[in-house]
């Protein structure tokens, strides 16, 4: 990776200061994350500065980007050369980061299809909470050399360290798309659903919302044009489809959008992640379906335990993501021996609790 | 490949267990011998109290067939190998290990290349050859659930009813495991457009070296807190013992067809796969043989390549008709622009197969023109691929020993496979400073020392090359949350601060010296 600019030598700077006083601090890209997870605790640290795309080499599929690199100018330097992000990462509002990507681990409606966003994370650079800055991964496609660190950091909202520079696998922008709607009840779409998993079709990304099923194809022209013909479906019209997956990504829809009168009546925004083939949950309230079932959007009341049991019991787990308080824990809580295990690799990475303190799990 | 004696293998090593995770320590050897029978009998007899005899392996004659993977150059005895049936016998070996200390190294096929699965002399191997049942395949969700000694290719040959299919293909996929696949991250020769070991397998669940029951990842898409699944596969059995997996399963395309395209120069062709994939095009493989790999390869099984090229690429394209014809059209015409001297696209299943079956045995095929050759495996980024291969005929003349080359080009990752002969053991000692150049020359490019064939003991050196001593001691560390006393097959991928010193030269390290505060020696 490149060789560190000023920034990353305050960063340290900063970093080890902040662990001789036993400071926390918060690690701040864009800010446009704060409302998920727990609330984040400490000094803030910006790191705007860290800015810039450092390469990129579109016959490589592989770019390299500081953290503190405006996500919106990654996907439009991307989009310049056909190439894109597969997983569709959200942007919540704009603004967001590369780092704070990273560091969320959140993909967009493609995610069933294409893989999470790990699976795109190649190599990064850690400052983590002993002050030191490590290199783990690289800038190719295949890698076994040591342990995977790189895709432990991806989605670790900042608890083991501060990501400074990562580098990521592109691809291509499919050369054709098509959305498709069908009026279908839940139980029919994710039945649908199911059967077109196992076939070989260009099924890029779903969505159930109110008695309505959308689905994207993308891939080859050839490969689209022939699907379309097999599922049938009403077209939607591509300009409004953008419109309507970008929404879904970005929490844009209506569905997501909780005004302040719903939030403190209780209305919360639940994620129910479940294996794809979950029976319907008979919960009260309101539900958006992505992921060919995989997630589940609720609007509800219903108190946390109920939640966090019914996905539980489907083999799943809810994540709290918007409420108007979070006591409940935004984060499902993990079992006794893989607890310890997150437990000893904080203390690995940073034994004072520097970073994030509390973003992931209150003890960590 | 033969046994080769190979000076750090044969060390005699500490019988306590190596807190610093070196395996190869010194011992006066008479007292070591005693030592190790000693030790042998009190953990045999605590094993034959939670395990039936029959179970219980010891003595050369019953530990032999252990004492090596595909790696055969590196062997060493185990002290005892068990052979538990069931999850409760393999819970009751590894509370037992663990409460007296004793080094595990899970085994499964023992095809691994690296010496991942090379025996602890005072340790136990645990064959998991009987954990081999399919236990579940599921159409709906497109995923199967494997005991861990399920061979790679049963899981297809499970899934075909339902066309459906696990993709990632090792070459020894008709032998190895899914176990051994998840702790190797295997790949192979598809993994360019449908991914890794990774990136098709959605749980483990397994065994802590203590015994404690683990799960990572889930049947859902992601799970809460730390990605440990993305750590654990990989890991060389170092962090837990897997018991099941559960794979993801694809659709079966409903057709493939391979191009065939012959090139005058080797820079032509690795400007070749540059082009393809700069064109936003991902073939299901794009591999490159050299000269030499081709003439090897033909002789062999006869697939009917171009000895006249100075290099071939074997495209694959795969999906709906319409799509592959689409595809293949746009790789000839790329492939064409990019000075390709000849075409052939396969016409039919069997001539498809006849292609690749060049390739597959490009292993087998090297052995038969030389007594011994060593597998390289490092990945660079793709558009040095014709500068790595005047590399490596420079290193020819420079330690007299022959190389063919295949390489996985879509992603980069090399296999130059160095002809010598055991029997020599001059040859030897020039392979493997051979094999080490390469991996550095790998490193300048902006490499890795392993693509896909792990680090096990093979490359400990590389490790100290690539690594920084911080990086390397968070490998420790990560290694001490999951296994606190070290104890699941230590020694392994994380070479000691000692091993890096002795290694020699101080290497500067990615363009600095790293960590001048360190006090190093």
């Amino acid at each position: 990776m490149s060789a560190p600019p000023a920034a990353v030598a305050q960063l340290v700077e900063r970093m080890r200061a902040a662990r001789a006083h036993r400071a926390p601090l918060q690690i701040v890209g864009g800010g446009t994350k704060t409302f998920y997870g727990e609330t984040p605790h400490g000094e803030p640290l910006s790191l705007r500065d860290l800015a810039g795309i450092t390469s990129y080499e579109p016959s490589e599929l592989v770019v390299t980007v500081r953290a503190g690199t405006p996500l919106a100018e990654l996907e439009s330097a991307l989009a310049a050369k056909g190439q894109c992000l597969p997983f569709e990462p959200p942007h919540f509002a704009a603004g967001g980061t590369v780092g704070g990507m990273v560091a969320a681990g959140l993909a967009g409606p493609s995610r069933a299809a294409v893989g999470p966003l790990r699976d795109y994370v190649l190599g990064l650079t850690l400052l983590d909470g002993r002050g030191e800055l490590m290199t783990f991964g690289g800038q190719v496609m295949k890698n076994v050399a040591g342990y995977d660190v790189t895709r432990l950091i991806a989605g670790s909202w900042g608890v083991l360290g501060i990501i400074c520079e990562v580098s990521l696998k592109v691809l291509a922008s499919p050369a054709d798309t098509a959305t498709l709607e069908f009026q279908w009840d839940e139980q029919r779409a994710l039945q649908e659903i199911a059967r077109w998993r196992a076939q070989p079709l260009p099924l890029q990304a779903s969505a159930w919302y109110d008695g309505r099923l959308r689905i994207r194809l993308g891939g080859s022209r050839a490969a689209v044009r022939e699907a379309r013909a097999r599922l049938g479906g009403i077209a939607v019209d591509q300009e409004a489809a953008l419109a309507f997956w970008a929404s879904v990504r970005d929490h844009r829809h209506e569905f997501f959008a909780l005004a302040a009168g719903e939030l403190a009546q209780g209305t919360a925004l639940w994620r129910l992640s479940v294996p794809p083939t979950t029976q319907p949950f008979s919960v009260s309230g309101r539900q958006f379906i992505e992921w060919g079932g995989a997630q589940r959007w609720w609007r509800t009341t219903v108190p946390a335990a109920e939640l966090r049991a019914a996905a539980l019991g489907a083999g799943g787990h809810a994540t709290l993501v918007r409420a108007a308080e979070k006591s409940a824990g935004a984060f499902a809580p993990v079992g006794g021996e893989l607890m310890r295990i997150h437990r000893a690799l904080k203390t690995a990475f940073d034994p004072e609790r520097i970073l994030n303190p509390g973003r992931l799990y209150a003890d960590l | 490949m033969q046994a080769v004696p190979h000076s750090t293998i044969h060390g005699a090593m500490n019988l306590a267990t190596p807190r610093s995770g070196n395996p190869h320590g010194e011992r006066p050897q008479a007292a070591d011998a005693a030592q190790l029978t000693a030790r042998t009998a009190e953990v045999s007899a605590a094993l034959a109290r939670v395990l039936p005899a029959n179970a219980i392996l010891t003595g050369r004659e019953q530990t032999q067939p252990y004492e090596c993977d595909g790696l055969t150059a590196f062997r060493v005895l185990p002290m005892i190998v068990v052979l538990p049936e069931n999850e409760a016998q393999l819970a009751a070996t590894l509370r037992t290990c663990h409460s007296l200390r004793v080094p595990v190294v899970a085994r499964g096929a023992g095809t691994g290349l690296s010496g991942g699965a090379l025996p602890h002399r005072a340790g136990v191997t645990v064959s998991l050859a009987k954990f081999n049942k399919i236990l579940k395949v599921d159409p709906l969700s497109c995923t199967a659930v494997v005991q861990c000694g399920v061979r790679n290719l049963a899981i297809s040959e499970a899934a075909a009813p339902f066309g459906l299919y696990y993709a990632p293909d090792p070459s020894s996929q008709i032998a190895c495991t899914i176990g051994g696949n998840v702790a190797e991250n295997s790949g192979g020769v598809h993994c360019l457009k449908y991914g890794l070991t990774l990136h098709n397998v959605l749980r483990v669940r397994g065994l802590t070296a203590a015994g404690e029951p683990v799960e990572f990842g889930s049947e859902a898409l992601d799970v809460p807190g730390l990605d440990l699944l993305a750590i654990v596969i990989g890991s060389e059995g170092m962090l837990a013992v897997t018991i099941d997996v559960t794979v993801k399963l694809v659709p079966r395309p409903e057709l493939a067809r391979c191009m065939l395209a012959s090139f005058a120069t080797v820079e032509a062709a690795g400007e070749a796969v540059a082009n393809v994939i700069a064109q936003g095009i991902v073939p299901a493989g794009l591999e490159l043989m050299d000269r030499r790999m081709t003439e090897v390869a033909e002789n062999f099984v006869h697939a009917g390549y171009d000895l006249t090229a100075a290099a071939i690429l074997l495209c694959e394209s795969d999906g709906a008709p319409e799509e592959v014809e689409e595809e293949i059209a746009a790789m000839r015409r790329v492939l064409t622009e990019s000075g390709a001297t000849r075409i052939e696209v396969s016409r039919d299943e069997a001539q498809r197969l006849k292609f690749w079956s060049g390739r597959k045995n490009a292993f087998p095929a090297s052995g038969g023109i030389s007594p011994d050759y060593m597998c390289m495996d490092s990945t660079i980024p793709r558009r040095s691929l014709a500068r790595m291969l005047l590399a490596i005929e420079g290193m020819e003349i420079k330690y007299g020993l022959r190389c063919v080359n295949v390489f996985h080009a879509g992603d980069g990752n090399l296999h130059p496979l160095i002809l010598f002969d055991a029997s020599d053991p001059d040859q030897f000692r020039r392979c493997e400073l051979f094999g080490a150049e390469i991996l550095e020359e790998s490193l300048r490019l902006g490499g890795t020392v392993t693509g896909e064939h792990g680090v096990g003991v093979e490359k400990l050196n590389s490790m100290c090359v690539q690594f920084s001593p911080a990086e390397r001691d968070r490998f420790l560390a990560v290694k001490r949350a999951f296994d606190a006393e070290e104890l699941l097959n230590p020694g392994k991928v994380i070479p000691t601060l000692q091993r890096c010193a002795e290694y020699g030269k101080m290497h500067v390290h990615r363009g600095m010296l790293p960590f001048p505060e360190i006090p190093r020696f």
